[in-house]
C-alpha cells in the first residue's frame, strides 16, 4: 500500500506541468497595494503567480529582505511603490532607489540573474501598468527558469514539509 | 541537536562557582541592564529546562573570550554559548540579525552549488595573480563589504588590494579563488552548524583542487576558522594558515625591507579572534613598529585585556554596542593617536559605524585604517 503511494506520487511529480514561477512583491501601502487592489476592482486580469506582502513603504524593505525571499524559494521579487514625488514619507522611495542599487550589485556577485529581481514606482492610478509589470515579470522568469536557490536545493538532506505531510498523513488515491 | 548533558560537560560548565568574574568583566554586561553571562550558564545547567534559553539575550554574548581569560574555573565560555546556541528548544531561536540579515542570507546563498560568483571585480590595477602557486590568499566576504557598507566609508577591497600588493612586493603571487565562499564563521557562532559544514566542505574541496599548502588572510574571522574549526570538524587540513599579520612579522625580520610613512602616531585595537582566540598579539604590532616614522601608544586596554568592537556575527546590535564602541573609541581618543588601526574589517566596520554618528563623529579627531592599508601605504 505504501509503495503504491509512493510511486503515484512518483508519477504526479514526474508528469509536473510547465514551470509556474513562484513571485515576491513588496507593495507599498498607500500606492501600489491600492493599485493592485483597483487592478482587482477594474476586473483586470494578471497571472496568480505573485504573492504580495504589505508594507508601509518601499523604503522599510532592506536589501537582505529580498534575499531571504530569494532563499527561502522565491524565483523572483518585486519591490514595488510610490513615485519619487508622491512618497507617503517624503524620503522613503528615495532611500529603495539607493538601496536597490546595492541589492542590484550583490544579485550580480553573487551570480544570480539580475532579472529576477525588479523595483518599480507604481502609482495608486496606474493599476494597468502594475498588471502589465507583473504579466512581463512572470513571462521573462519562466522564461529565465527554477531559481537555483529552488526550494530544498540548499538544504538537500533536509525533508521538505510536503514530504513530511506525505509521511504524517498520506494522501490516498 | 538536542539538549545534551555530556557535551555540556566537556565544556567544563558543571564546574561554574558562580563567583561572578565573568559578568564583571563582560564587555556587554557592562552598559546592558539584562545581559549577564553568569546568569546564562546557571540559569542554562541547574534547571532541567533551561530558563536561559528563552531568552533573547542569549544573542547578545560577542564570544569574545574576555570571559575566559578571567574565569577562575577554566570555563570554556565561548565553546558553551556556541553549543547551547545549537539545541532546539530556544524560543528565540533567531536573534536579531542586524542590516536586515542580508548577510546571513549571502552566506546562505553561496551554499547553492551551480551558482557562479563574479566577485573578483574589485581586483583592478597591477596586482598580479597565478593560477598556480603554492600560496593562496583567502579572501573572505570583502567584496560584499564594500558594497554593503560604502555609505559609512569603508572601502573593504582596500584590504584586498593592499594585501595582494604587499605579497607582490615580496615576490609572491597568491591564487585568488574565484569562487570561494563564506569561512562560515557568522554562522558556526550563531548556532547554524549546517550551513557552516556545507561551507565549509564547498571551501575545503576548492583548496584541495587549487593545491595550495600555504593560506594568507587578511580577515581575523577567517583565520580562526581556517586554522581551528575546519580541522576540528573536517579532520586534519594539508593547508597551513597564517595571518597577513604573522606573515609580515616574519618577512620582515628575514628580509628588512624599508618602509617609511610620514611620522604619525597610531594605536592598535586587538580583534577579538585574533588576539585571545589565536594569541597573536605581538605580530601586528611589530610589524607597525618596523615602518619608520610610525610611532605606536597603547590604548587604556589593551593585549589580553583589549575591549571588543562591539558586535560579532552580525547578531544583536544595539544600543549596547553603540556604548561599547564609544567607549572604545573614547581610549583611542585618550592616546592622541592619529590612527586607529585594526587587524579586523568588521572592527573597522564598526567604529566607521560608531564614528558616522554626527556628535560622535565629531569628537573623535582619528581614522581608522586597516594594517595592511598602512602597510600598504608605507611601501616604497
Amino acid at each position: 500500500m505504501e509503495k503504491k503511494v509512493k510511486e503515484t506520487t512518483k508519477q504526479k511529480t514526474k508528469s509536473k506541468p510547465q514551470f509556474e514561477p513562484r513571485i515576491v512583491v513588496f507593495a507599498c501601502n498607500w500606492c501600489s497595494y491600492p493599485a493592485a487592489d483597483a487592478a482587482g476592482i477594474n476586473r483586470l486580469q494578471y497571472p496568480a503567480n505573485v504573492r504580495i506582502i504589505r508594507v508601509m513603504c518601499m523604503g522599510r524593505v532592506d536589501p537582505g529582505f529580498v534575499l531571504k525571499a530569494l532563499v527561502m524559494g522565491a524565483d523572483g521579487v518585486l519591490v514595488s511603490g510610490c513615485h519619487f514625488e508622491d512618497c507617503h514619507y517624503s524620503f522613503g522611495a528615495r532611500k529603495a532607489a539607493e538601496q536597490y542599487k546595492k541589492l542590484e550589485k550583490i544579485v550580480h556577485m553573487l551570480g544570480l540573474e539580475k532579472e529576477r529581481i525588479r523595483q518599480e514606482f507604481i502609482s495608486a492610478a496606474e493599476f494597468p501598468k502594475f498588471a502589465k509589470v507583473v504579466r512581463e515579470m512572470v513571462e521573462q522568469i519562466k522564461k529565465l527558469g527554477p531559481s537555483p536557490l529552488e526550494r530544498g536545493a540548499l538544504y538537500k538532506d533536509q525533508k521538505l514539509e510536503s514530504e513530511i505531510i506525505e509521511e504524517v498523513a498520506p494522501v490516498t488515491p | 541537536m538536542q539538549y545534551d548533558v555530556k557535551l555540556i560537560q566537556e565544556t567544563n560548565a558543571y564546574s561554574c562557582i558562580e563567583c561572578g568574574k565573568c559578568t564583571g568583566a563582560c564587555p556587554v554586561a557592562r552598559y546592558s541592564s539584562t545581559f549577564s553571562p553568569r546568569q546564562i550558564l546557571t540559569g542554562s545547567i541547574h534547571n532541567s529546562h533551561p530558563e536561559a534559553f528563552r531568552k533573547a539575550d542569549l544573542w547578545s554574548c560577542l564570544t569574545c573570550k574576555r570571559c575566559d581569560e578571567v574565569c577562575p574555573s577554566d570555563i570554556k565560555y565561548i565553546d558553551f554559548i556556541h553549543l547551547i546556541r545549537q539545541f532546539q528548544g530556544i524560543e528565540n531561536r533567531e536573534g536579531t540579525c542586524s542590516h536586515g540579515g542580508i548577510l546571513e542570507s549571502i552566506s546562505k546563498i553561496m551554499m547553492a552549488p551551480n551558482l557562479k560568483q563574479q566577485r573578483l571585480d574589485g581586483l583592478n590595477g597591477n596586482l598580479q595573480i597565478s593560477q598556480n602557486s603554492e600560496y593562496m590568499y583567502f579572501m573572505g566576504c570583502l567584496p560584499y563589504f564594500e558594497v554593503l557598507f560604502e555609505d559609512i566609508n569603508v572601502e573593504a577591497m582596500k584590504i584586498a588590494r593592499n594585501t595582494i600588493k604587499i605579497l607582490n612586493y615580496f615576490d609572491i603571487k597568491p591564487q585568488v579563488l574565484s569562487d570561494e565562499k563564506c569561512c562560515g564563521h557568522d554562522s558556526y557562532w550563531n548556532g547554524d552548524i549546517q550551513t557552516f559544514h556545507k561551507l565549509g566542505l564547498a571551501n575545503i574541496d576548492q583548496i584541495k583542487k587549487a593545491k595550495v599548502k600555504k593560506i594568507i588572510t587578511s580577515c581575523p574571522e577567517c583565520y580562526r576558522t581556517l586554522k581551528v574549526d575546519y580541522p576540528k570538524n573536517f579532520g586534519r587540513q594539508e593547508f597551513e594558515v597564517f595571518h597577513i599579520s604573522e606573515f609580515l612579522s616574519e618577512i620582515i625580520a628575514d628580509k628588512k625591507p624599508v618602509l617609511k610613512s610620514e611620522s604619525q602616531k597610531v594605536t592598535f585595537q586587538d580583534p577579538c579572534r585574533l588576539g585571545r582566540h589565536m594569541n597573536i598579539y605581538e605580530q601586528p604590532r611589530e610589524t607597525l613598529r618596523s615602518i619608520s616614522g610610525v610611532d605606536l601608544v597603547e590604548m587604556g586596554h589593551h593585549h589580553k585585556r583589549s575591549i571588543c568592537c562591539g558586535v560579532s556575527g552580525w547578531m544583536n546590535c544595539s544600543q549596547v554596542s553603540k556604548q561599547i564602541q564609544a567607549n572604545r573609541l573614547g581610549e583611542a581618543k585618550a592616546t592622541g593617536a592619529d590612527i586607529l588601526v585594526t587587524a579586523c574589517v568588521k572592527c573597522q566596520i564598526h567604529f566607521n559605524c560608531a564614528l558616522n554618528d554626527q556628535n560622535l563623529g565629531k569628537e573623535m579627531p582619528f581614522q581608522v585604517k586597516d594594517l595592511t592599508e598602512v602597510v600598504g601605504e608605507s611601501l616604497t
